[in-house]
């Protein structure tokens, strides 16, 4: 018996469009163990969004439409699960954070009852009892006054403390994983460290899993063990953190790697120059016959333009879709 | 919530005080005279000059506005010309009738809009939507009066469920009385129906579209939850300023469906006193609709801030 939480295998997603049909999911899969975190990280419109809202069935329907694969959650496949069902796991066993805390709370119903609901629906709890309990979550992740506050509405608070609010919404019933979308990209800098550092709290606390979505490395060298990289689509490249930042295979990774801003480099404190990968994403509606990173790879050789490349096992744990590991030697060390 | 009250009165009176200014002048050159109406082709001019002094209309612009208003501030309306009682009193009869009928009008209206107004929304561009979309539409284009004669031909014809037209009065039958404003308030409401149904489906889809909505469902509310409470109170926001204004309408008085109906309302009477040159009676109604629609709107800012819990009352 594993200790696996979370299978997704071979998830498609797509967007029936005017424009055509977009597929901004194609052929996803990797796993997460109970307890575990990890990190989903790649170039915004790559699918992040997309694969973990498809975990919770929350994909805008139409035009999104989940085309193949399975999504199991402890013994279930949650695609197969009737709505009812689903509705069930949402907010009780997998709960989620959004982006962006301005527009993720509903600006007419008071925080308190916001925060209540789920406890109401998924454990019985009256309005009282749940309220109280509400409370007790507000206060835990650090919302100042909370017995006054109960009653305030969304737009008395802050960017931070919205955000605050949606992870205690999503802590109230004790999920066993938690999916948080980009959960401070929308907020400042010094905000973005503290509800990181809240979350780490709270995850060691409650044993639960993460997968944590973000478009920053630096986040996931912080909080998760393993990362997921993805590009169009698809994942690139899988690994466990310290692997991916020490011997990172894809020429993706590389690059993603190298546009981090790095604080202390060699310049003495400077900050070193933030390197772009050159060239930009192919439109999701396109279909290429090859690799979908070949136009911007420094290393692309006629073979990357001819045939998709599979997920190759590069060492124990770390996977990689790139030819680079059957033509080692196409990798030119300039680049 | 005083200084709220203070200057929405103070925005009352002033615009009393525009409106009664634009009416006076627009029936001061209005060709006609009343005296003339009264007393005939025949009457010879002596008459009519005693008439015209009687009533105050051989006095300067200024002498008549000041007269009107003189009485409107001490309360006692001037006398119609036509009915010979105050013009408060007949405003007061008659709103007991257009009064009501507004009421249940835009009751039907909500009862029709709201729920298939959400369910086109969350059936968007399937067969049920289309429906309603379609039956909006006709509702857009059909005419008051000929759905108000429509309805008499089913109901009051056909099936003899309720009389043709007319007013018993609310002390001599009241259940008579309700049920022969039944049909005219049916015909009102169903037609401002379509209007607010599509508000409240286009106003219901963009909210069903909002991240706090994909959050609703994400803490695993049901279906109904999300969409009555979570959805609902936000989509009710613009649809509550058309209701609003609807109201107002309503209450100004239903002119062609009181004469289809033989109802004797706020319409009907402004109507014939327009024909009449019973200028004192077209005053004070204009100047009463004035203050209804300005009250309405008062009531619509409340409900706002009943609503929605960022707009605070200043
Ligand atoms: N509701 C939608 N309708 C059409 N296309 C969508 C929709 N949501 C997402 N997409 C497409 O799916 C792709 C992946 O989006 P997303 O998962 O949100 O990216 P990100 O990695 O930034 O989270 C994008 O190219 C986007 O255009
Ligand atoms: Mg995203």
């Amino acid at each position: 018996m594993s200790a696996s939480l979370l299978a997704i295998e071979d998830l498609s997603v797509s967007f029936h469009t005017p424009e055509g049909v977009a597929r901004a999911v194609d052929g996803v899969s990797f796993g997460l163990d109970r307890g575990d975190s990890v990190g989903i990280v790649g170039e915004s419109g790559c699918g992040k969004s997309v694969t973990s809202l498809s975990i919770l069935r929350l994909i805008p329907s139409p035009p999104g439409v989940i085309e193949s694969g399975r999504i199991r959650f402890e013994d279930r496949n949650l695609l197969e699960l009737d709505p009812e069902d689903m509705r069930k796991i949402r907010g009780r066993d997998i709960s989620m954070i959004f982006q962006e805390p301005m527009t993720s709370l509903n600006p007419v119903l008071p925080i308190g009852r916001q925060v209540a609901e789920p406890l109401m629906i998924h454990k019985g709890l009256t309005t009282a009892q749940a309220l109280a309990e509400a409370a007790q979550w507000l206060d835990r992740v650090k919302i100042p006054a909370v017995r006054k506050r109960l009653g305030d509405y969304p737009h008395q608070l802050s960017g931070g403390m919205r955000q605050r609010v949606m992870i205690a919404m999503a802590m109230v019933c004790g999920p066993t994983l938690l999916i948080a979308d980009e959960p401070t990209t929308a907020l400042d800098v010094t905000i973005q460290a503290q509800i990181l550092s809240l979350m780490v709290g709270l995850k060691e606390e409650s044993g639960m899993a993460l997968l944590l979505i973000t478009h920053n490395l630096g986040v996931v060298a912080q909080m998760a063990s393993r990362v997921v990289v993805m590009y169009a689509g698809q994942v690139v490249e899988e690994a466990a953190v310290a692997d991916l930042f020490e011997r990172p295979f894809h020429p993706y990774t590389h690059g993603l790697l190298r546009s981090m801003p790095r604080l202390g480099g060699r310049g003495g404190g400077r900050t070193e120059r933030l390197r772009e990968i050159p060239g930009i994403v192919p439109a999701i509606t396109e279909t290429l016959p090859g690799c979908r990173f070949a136009e911007r790879c420094p290393h692309v050789f006629d073979l990357c333009r001819q045939n998709p490349p599979g997920l190759f096992a590069i060492r124990e744990g770390q996977r990689a879709r790139c030819f680079l590991k059957d033509y080692p030697e196409r990798r030119r060390n300039d680049a | 919530m005083l200084r709220y009250l203070t200057q929405k009165l103070i925005t009352l009176a002033l615009l009393l005080f525009l409106v009664s200014i634009t009416v006076f002048s627009v029936l001061f050159v209005l060709p006609g005279d009343p005296a003339q109406i009264i007393l005939g082709v025949n009457a010879t001019p002596e008459s009519l000059a005693t008439l015209r002094a009687d009533l105050g209309l051989d006095k300067s612009f200024m002498g008549q506005y000041g007269d009107w208003v003189a009485h409107l501030l001490t309360g006692q309306s001037q006398p119609s010309i036509h009915y010979k009682m105050p013009v408060s009193e007949l405003i007061l009869s008659r709103l007991t009738v257009t009064g009501p009928m507004a009421l249940l009008a835009m009751l039907f209206a909500v009862a029709i809009s709201l729920p298939f107004g959400i369910y086109a929304a969350r059936n968007q561009n399937r067969p049920g939507d289309v429906t309603v979309m379609f039956f909006t539409q006709l509702g857009l284009a059909t005419p008051e009066f000929w759905f108000g004669i429509l309805l008499i031909l089913l109901f009051s014809v056909q099936l003899g469920w309720f009389s043709a037209g007319g007013f018993p009065g609310w002390r001599v039958d009241f259940w008579g009385s309700l049920r022969a404003l039944l049909l005219p308030a049916f015909a009102l409401g169903v037609i401002r129906a379509s209007i607010l149904t599509r508000l409240t489906r286009s106003s219901m889809l963009e909210v069903l579209g909002e991240d706090y909505v994909r959050t609703a469902r994400a803490k695993g509310l049901t279906e109904r939850t999300v969409v009555y409470v979570h959805a609902l109170r936000n989509a009710l926001i613009p649809v509550l300023t058309i209701m609003g204004l609807q109201l107002g309408q309503l209450l100004a008085g239903a002119i062609i469906i009181e004469n289809v109906y033989f109802l004797p309302g706020l319409g009907r009477l402004v109507f014939s006193a327009i024909g009449q040159r019973d200028l004192p009676v077209v005053r004070d109604i204009v100047l009463f609709m004035a203050a209804a629609v300005m009250l309405v709107n008062f009531v619509v800012d409340l409900a706002y801030a009943f609503v929605d819990p960022r707009i605070k009352l200043k």
